[in-house]
């Protein structure tokens, strides 16, 4: 192999001693997070370089109303080099579960982080952030989560929601919303990305910063700044038991025999018929093979969307949004279709009959048309 | 399409008729019944099944009356790209057949399509499949269609006495000619294609690798069968003389294809060593002696020069060959198709009557448009109305 090529370059040898993880199961996670985005050919090569060689960017990581499962869901992924990547691609200045510091000593240090990496840092933010009664529902270091937001936000390279309370609210939202729990984008006053989830998957995650970190760009995003890559497909479309909802074999009972034999749960309340995310090509949460909620047979309670997850109850029917059930199902035993019936064995030997015979009346006339055709004209049948 | 032999003229003559009376109630027939299929779907009038999911409407509405339409082809394949401009006067009424067969095949598709109200996801990027065959033979056949009809155009304009715009048109027509022999070659061997992919599903006298070739060959012949099967008809029934200086040569060209043909055809089977196969007592086997009888017979009949000037024995041969290039298509969709054991088709009456109700359309559409339109040589007609006088 080239010395040259990315392969063998002595960046990703060093990256290897510091993961410690094998230069064949780095590509591939970095070809894997290349193709979860729908990157070109080559984007992978530039995001091993990238990861290998870029200096990592401060992170600052705020969380507010929320139960940490993002952060647990990143640390816990099943896969090892998830999280040591993550922790080794960006520089985790400010994180209220990780950090040893605690108190004062860690706001200190969340400021000293944002002075020295002013207009560089990427700011990320876990849970809701409560606006009701000038949010003093939710505070840390004496700081509202709406001032301490304000406060990061201002001076930050970009700013990312992860997970359901941070993109639109999430729990903490749910009716009445006693806090006032509001996305850290309606704080901000604009659209800002967002990994919505609960929790999000971690390569949703992983992938975007790593866009980050090797375009100096966020990702394409949807009008509501969720990347396009992870959210622009129902998981309906993609679902392994769509094909049961195509031909009407639902589950109509947790239990009953179309639930075990794995049918569509549309009818238990599912989802994926008005949710947008990937979890049906890359699975929910990176928690196990073939462990997403619908592949266990538990219908999707929508926890990307805005509006499904939280607010509509689990079981009330979802909105279906582009795919309709069929009219008509197919019948459980199909008939085997018919010989020929006495009708149409008569109507064919009829019309084979009739076409002879024609057939053989216009020859034999044909043949006097020749002969006379300078005196007369055909006899013939007129049209 | 100026052309200096006979310019064409309108027939003219009364539109109603005992016979287009008849072939108006057949097609009324048979869209009653096609009010029903929209209404009940299929299972209502056919005798389709999961077993057999292709029955008559689709292996003789499309498949075989797109063969049958291919007179177009093959005389702009000879006028055109073997220059023979002698056979220049049948390019009208040749297409103007073909125009009626494939309209009609590309309009038969959709009665049978289940799901018909998705038929233009074909014709859409994000939902079409460009490595399926079936996708090929459907933008095929529809951009078929679409050039026919421009290539037939200047008989409307002619009509109409839009000169400007036809001058502008011939000017463009060459590239539509071509394409208009281009796509049929494309989809009348991919019908043959999509036979290949049922794999052993279909009886070996049918299954080979060359079906492509066979039915592109058939498709040709049946073009020339067709051309002269119905200037005997429009010769009989408009009481117009044959053309048979034209007729006993372009017989002469058919049965060298032809001969080519079953060269081919019977080379395969006994490379393969599927011809044995013809003696076993099946009802495949049967139907493949008749195939290969009702082709090889043109060949007897046609075979001195005399006989090729005999317009009875033309016709024959040319009602053999298509009957031949029927009972291949009808041989390898149906009767050497092969689905697990239990599963039976034959067409229901309605289905039945449907496929007539289209041929009387062809025909009825034929006669009223050679009547209103300058389609047949015109000369021919004053003529015939001097010996008469």
């Amino acid at each position: 192999m080239d010395k040259n090529t990315i392969e063998s370059s002595l960046n990703i040898e060093a990256l290897e001693d510091r993961l410690g993880i094998s230069r064949r199961s780095f590509m591939k996670l970095c070809a894997a997070m290349a193709a979860t985005m729908g990157l070109p050919a080559g984007a992978d090569a530039a995001i091993a370089e990238a990861v290998a060689t870029k200096q990592r960017p401060s992170v600052i990581w705020l969380h507010f109303q929320e139960c940490t499962g993002c952060t647990e869901s990143l640390l816990r992924a099943e896969h090892p080099t998830l999280e040591k990547l993550i922790l080794d691609i960006i520089s985790l200045d400010y994180h209220e579960t990780l950090f040893a510091a605690a108190g004062h000593q860690a706001e200190a240090a969340r400021r000293a982080a944002m002075k020295a990496n002013k207009g560089k840092y990427l700011l990320v933010v876990e849970g809701a952030i409560p606006t009701k009664d000038n949010g003093i529902y939710c505070k840390v270091g004496g700081q509202t989560a709406m001032e301490m937001l304000k406060e990061c936000a201002a001076d930050a390279a970009a700013v990312v929601a992860i997970g359901s309370c941070a993109s639109w609210g999430g729990m903490p939202s749910t009716p009445p919303n006693p806090t006032g729990a509001s996305s850290a984008g309606e704080v901000l006053g604009k659209v800002i990305p967002n990994i919505p989830g609960c929790p999000p998957n971690p390569y949703n995650f992983l992938s975007t910063v790593v866009h980050f970190l090797t375009f100096g760009k966020l990702p394409e995003v949807d009008n509501l700044g969720r990347p396009k890559f992870a959210y622009s497909r129902l998981i309906h479309e993609n679902c392994e038991r769509r094909a049961h909802f195509d031909a009407g074999r639902f589950a109509m009972e947790f239990g009953d025999d179309g639930h075990r034999k794995g049918y569509c749960l549309y009818k238990l309340g599912c989802k994926g018929p008005e949710t947008y995310a990937n979890c049906p090509a890359i699975l929910f949460g990176d928690v196990g093979n073939a462990s997403w909620p619908v592949g266990t047979g538990h219908p999707c309670i929508g926890c990307t969307e805005k509006g499904v997850g939280f607010a509509k109850p689990i079981h009330q029917l979802a909105v279906l949004k582009t795919m309709y059930p069929p009219v008509g199902f197919p019948r459980v035993i199909e008939e085997r279709g018919k010989g020929a019936t006495l009708g149409a064995t008569a109507l064919t030997a009829a019309i084979a009959g009739a076409a002879v015979g024609a057939g053989a009346m216009l020859a034999k006339n044909l043949g006097k048309n020749v002969e006379i055709q300078q005196t007369t004209p055909v006899e013939g049948k007129q049209s | 399409m100026a052309n200096a032999h006979h310019p064409a003229a309108p027939l003219g003559g009364s539109l109603v008729t005992p016979t287009t009376l008849l072939l108006a109630a057949l097609v009324l027939v048979a869209a009653g019944i096609l009010a029903v299929r929209f209404l009940f779907g299929l299972g209502a009038v056919t005798n389709i099944s999961d077993g057999y999911t292709w029955g008559i409407w689709v292996v003789y509405d499309v498949v075989i009356g797109s063969a049958f339409a291919c007179g177009g082809y093959t005389i702009a394949l000879l006028v055109y790209i073997l220059n023979k401009g002698e056979y220049h006067p049948m390019v009208r009424p040749a297409l103007l057949a073909s125009l009626f067969g494939y309209t009609l095949a590309g309009i038969g598709v959709i009665f049978d399509l289940g799901r018909y109200w998705n038929a233009w996801h074909i014709f859409w990027p994000g939902y079409a499949q460009i490595n399926s065959v079936m996708f090929e033979v459907a933008v095929c056949i529809s951009a078929y269609i679409i050039v026919m009809w421009i290539e037939f155009s200047p008989a409307f304009l002619e009509k109409f006495g839009k000169k400007e715009l036809k001058k502008k048109l011939s000017k463009l027509l060459f590239v539509f000619i071509a394409l208009g022999i281009l796509l049929p070659s494309m989809h009348q061997s991919s019908l043959g294609s999509m036979l290949v992919v049922f794999g052993n599903q279909i009886h070996p006298l049918w299954q080979t690798i060359l079906l492509p070739l066979l039915y592109l060959m058939t498709a040709v012949l049946i073009g020339f069968a067709i051309v002269i099967f119905e200037a005997c008809l429009s010769s009989a029934g408009f009481k117009r003389p044959l053309e048979m200086h034209l007729l006993s040569k372009l017989s002469k060209l058919m049965i060298w294809v032809l001969a080519a043909y079953l060269a081919v055809r019977i080379g395969d089977l006994l490379v393969r060593g599927a011809l044995v196969r013809m003696f076993e007592g099946s009802i495949e086997a049967l139907m493949f002696w008749i195939e290969m009888g009702l082709f090889i017979a043109p060949l007897v009949i046609l075979a001195s020069s005399s006989a090729r000037l005999n317009p009875s024995k033309l016709f024959i041969a040319a009602s053999s060959l298509m009957l031949a290039g029927f009972l291949l298509r009808i041989n390898s969709y149906l009767v050497g198709y092969e689905p697990p054991i239990g599963w039976h088709y034959f067409p229901s009456v309605p289905e039945i009557l449907v496929s007539v109700g289209m041929i009387a359309f062809e025909v009825l559409g034929y006669i009223v448009l050679v009547r209103y339109l300058p389609i047949l040589p015109g000369n021919v007609e004053t003529t015939v109305a001097q010996i008469r006088k």
